[in-house]
């Protein structure tokens, strides 16, 4: 039943969903994303069964009330029950029959919440760093890293004053330099920390939202469906001073040879730079 | 009665009033005087939050950023919370408590009145402080009203006047809180039992233990912070050997609790409206109460609920997840009590009564989002986006600040002997319930659709909700404008009020002549005198 009902609202957010397409969203959004991998998906079906939970006791408490109001109004006649004082049986059921409800709820929330938790299996880890205002990421196996910061035409927008009409800006504010490149179809393990304050790394497709926090690793998986090749953008969703709006995450997902290639690249450039550096 | 009456109305002329406004206001020990200066504490207070909410509605009317420096935004953002927090909604059913507790329970006045002006006077000067904050080097403090470390360490000179302004603002808190219970357990009539209070009466009994139970608690984080910042302590400093989370979890211990604090007064107001206009005695008095006093006890099991995404262990996650959805069926009782105690009443809808159903629909609404938000994975997405925001500005917009607003409403003319213009006050009611949706509920497609809070600016896909957010704000905003001229009106003068006001309304203040006099129930009534009239609890058990 649930998912029948979830894939009519899927339906009618289908222009919303920003499911395989790396395009900006489209306005007017109402819902969140499925995202793009098996735990998206299980997150979003756990939201959605609360979601239709809250609306049929919804229907039928906000019925039950509008009914009274519409029934018992003393302008049409309605002479109150004043003996109505408490009803133990009547009390009785609307206390189990909600700890029924919430058993039917926490079993399914508490499956998917053991699942995110199981990092077992990965095959890269990478490991996020939150600076004031930007993220950076390194390839632990392989020595690449990348500092990610937002890209210039929105920074240059994004000033006061500036003139500069946001919407003339390609994925105004969600947009960087250097966009975090994953592999799909890849159990991918992230640790995730911070070298001042705390932030908190959020791509809404992966359905993940970790802090970053400083002195502390945090870790957090993902493994995007193969088929997802694409461009995902997040936010810093924890306040991290004065431009905590303005240091997004963008993921960049490849294949896997595609990715392999790239981590390759970027290592011969490395290698070439250092000796320069050095 | 009659003796009572005119007894009262004899001693008119000689209450011992202090004389001199400032001999009145500043000296006064009377709990009629101190609720007043509460109340209008609270009004000014949440006019000056208000007013930092429409600057942050006015930056997100549209993307790019238009009037305020990002800084500037996350002060104004830390302010309004602040502000509206311990500034509008918590003087407020203070004030409602010192008003009406003694002549609900018929006492003659708070147990310690004295220490009641205190904890009063502690407040604008604690507010000074905090508001100073915006003219001091550095700015104003910036890293939200929960003043998470270390963001919270890299505050200018703001930092201490913030801590100690929390500070006088917790002394003030206990001390409100020491004279409520004092008061209920000491000076209740003859006859009146712990199950006779009003619902009023226990919600703030129970809030009282709360705020004397926590607000410690925020004085040691705060404290805390004060020497990591000055004095080389590393409490919440990783590099020395502390922990930024702890702070986290010693804040929510704290903040928790507070989130009912700000509500369970509300509960008791709306417990004692509903069934005034409905003409029938509450239903399930006793459950109400137990529902109300399990909330309180799951309040202090449930804080890291608002820390899902800092890396706990999975048991913790498991354990707050559950401990949470618990909260669902107290407040499902309190729901369902209130729903029957309208069927088969008799209803009308004059002032009051409208905004206690709008309270019933829409704190409903904000609880369905919070049972949403308890299920850790879903969590995930929803934590620090605008769904978020939604959620809590549901239970405590039309929420707690409409059920203040039904309360002043309600006793009003209890205060003051005048009626007030109805159709104003329908006015008021109605902007403000279309205006507190438009406003609220467009923020929770936000967050689902991937919008941060406490952002100035956002990406253009957000432009379109934000742009009807900030309308219904506006309206919002204005429409309260009609609530002070309504009182200002009715203190002034208006149609005579009678002593019971409402038709159905029942309790011993009712009892009381009306405007209330200076000293009221300087001997301690009878409850015989609520046998006549109304339906009462008393007939109940």
């Amino acid at each position: 039943m649930m998912t029948k009902t979830s894939r009519i609202s899927i339906a009618a957010l289908a222009a919303a969903g920003s499911m395989a397409a790396p395009a900006a969203q489209a306005a007017w959004t109402l819902n969140m994303t499925p995202g793009i991998s098996a735990m998206s998906r299980a997150i979003y079906s756990l939201h959605m069964l609360m979601f239709w939970w809250c609306v049929g006791i919804a229907v039928v408490v906000f019925g039950f009330m509008i009914f009274s109001l519409v029934r018992f109004r003393k302008s049409t006649g309605a002479v109150a029950d004043t003996k109505m004082l408490h009803n133990t049986r009547v009390e009785i059921v609307w206390t189990l029959v909600p700890v029924l409800i919430l058993i039917s709820m926490a079993v399914p929330a508490a499956r998917v919440l053991v699942q995110t938790e199981d990092l077992a299996g990965a095959k890269l880890t990478i490991r996020v760093t939150g600076y004031q205002w930007k993220w950076g990421y390194e390839y632990l196996d392989s020595g690449v890293s990348v500092l990610s910061t937002l890209d210039r035409d929105s920074n240059h927008a994004r000033e006061l004053g500036s003139g500069i009409d946001p919407n003339t800006v390609p994925n105004y504010l969600l947009s960087v330099d250097h966009p975090l490149v994953v592999p799909a179809g890849v159990k991918v393990r992230l640790l995730i920390t911070s070298q001042d304050v705390i932030h908190s790394w959020w791509v809404p497709a992966l359905a993940i939202k970790k802090d970053a926090i400083p002195g502390f690793i945090n870790e957090a998986w993902f493994d995007i469906d193969a088929d997802k090749i694409g461009t995902y953008r997040g936010q810093c969703a924890e306040l991290c001073g004065r431009d905590h709006g303005f240091m997004p995450i963008v993921l960049e997902v490849k294949s896997k040879q595609d990715f392999e290639q790239w981590l390759k690249s970027q290592q011969e450039t490395a290698k070439q730079a250092a000796p320069a550096a050095g | 009665m009659a003796n009572t009456e005119h007894a009262a109305a004899a001693h008119d002329d000689h209450d011992h009033k202090p004389h001199g406004f400032w001999g009145r206001w500043l000296t006064t020990t009377n709990h009629k005087d101190i609720g007043t200066l509460y109340l209008v504490f609270s009004c000014v207070m949440f006019f000056l939050g208000g007013s930092f909410a429409m600057a942050i509605r006015a930056e997100l009317f549209k993307p790019g950023l238009q009037f305020l420096d990002p800084a500037l935004f996350n002060t104004l953002t830390t302010m309004h919370a602040l502000i509206m927090i311990f500034g509008a909604v918590m003087p407020a059913f203070v004030g409602l408590a010192n008003w009406l507790i003694p002549m609900q329970i018929g006492a003659p006045d708070m147990a310690l009145p004295r220490m009641n002006n205190f904890s009063f006077w502690i407040l604008p000067f604690a507010f000074t402080l905090l508001l100073a904050t915006l003219f001091v080097p550095g700015g104003g403090p910036a890293g939200g009203w929960t003043m998470y470390p270390p963001l919270v360490l890299q505050t200018g000179s703001a930092l201490p006047l913030m801590i100690f302004a929390i500070h006088l603002m917790g002394a003030s808190s206990i001390m409100g809180s020491i004279n409520v219970i004092v008061t209920i357990m000491n000076l209740r009539a003859p006859g009146m039992t712990l199950l006779r209070m009003p619902l009023f009466v226990w919600t703030w009994l129970i809030t009282a233990y709360l705020l004397i139970a926590v607000m410690p608690v925020l004085a040691g984080a705060v404290t805390m912070l004060l020497t990591d910042h000055f004095f080389g302590t590393s409490f919440f400093n990783a590099a020395g050997g502390g922990d930024p989370v702890m702070f986290q979890h010693i804040f929510w211990f704290f903040g928790h609790p507070e989130v009912y604090i700000m509500i369970l007064p509300a509960f008791g107001i709306v417990s004692e409206i509903i069934p005034t206009f409905s003409r029938k005695p509450l239903f399930g008095y006793d459950a109400m109460v137990y529902a109300t006093a399990s909330i309180a006890f799951l309040s202090f099991i449930v804080w890291a609920h608002h820390m899902f995404t800092v890396g706990m262990p999975l048991a913790s996650e498991l354990f707050f997840m559950l401990s949470t959805m618990l909260i669902a069926i107290p407040t499902g009782v309190k729901v369902f009590n209130w729903s029957t105690t309208m069927w088969k009443g008799s209803l009308s809808f004059e002032p009051p009564m409208l905004w206690a159903i709008a309270f019933l629909f829409l704190f409903s609404i904000g609880g369905f989002s919070g049972l949403m938000l308890a299920i850790a994975p879903a969590d995930f997405q929803y934590q620090d986006t605008y769904f978020v925001v939604a959620h809590f500005h549901y239970v405590l917009v039309p929420g707690a600040v409409f059920a203040i607003m039904g309360a002043v409403y309600y006793w009003l003319p209890k205060w003051t002997g005048h009626m007030y213009d109805m159709k104003l006050a329908k006015w008021h009611f109605w902007l403000s319930t279309i205006f507190v949706n438009v406003l609220f509920f467009p923020q929770h497609f936000l967050g689902l659709a991937g919008m941060p809070r406490r952002i100035p600016d956002y990406a253009t896909q957000f432009a379109d909700w934000n742009m009807v957010s900030s309308i219904g704000g506006f309206g919002f905003g204005l429409s309260q404008l009609l609530f002070p001229l309504l009182i200002w009106q009715c203190v002034r003068g208006g149609a005579k009020a009678t002593d019971r006001v409402w038709e159905g309304a029942h309790g011993l203040e009712w009892e009381l002549p009306s405007p209330a006099p200076y000293h009221s129930w300087t001997e301690a009534p009878s409850l015989a005198v609520l046998e006549h009239g109304a339906p009462s609890h008393d007939t109940h058990g």
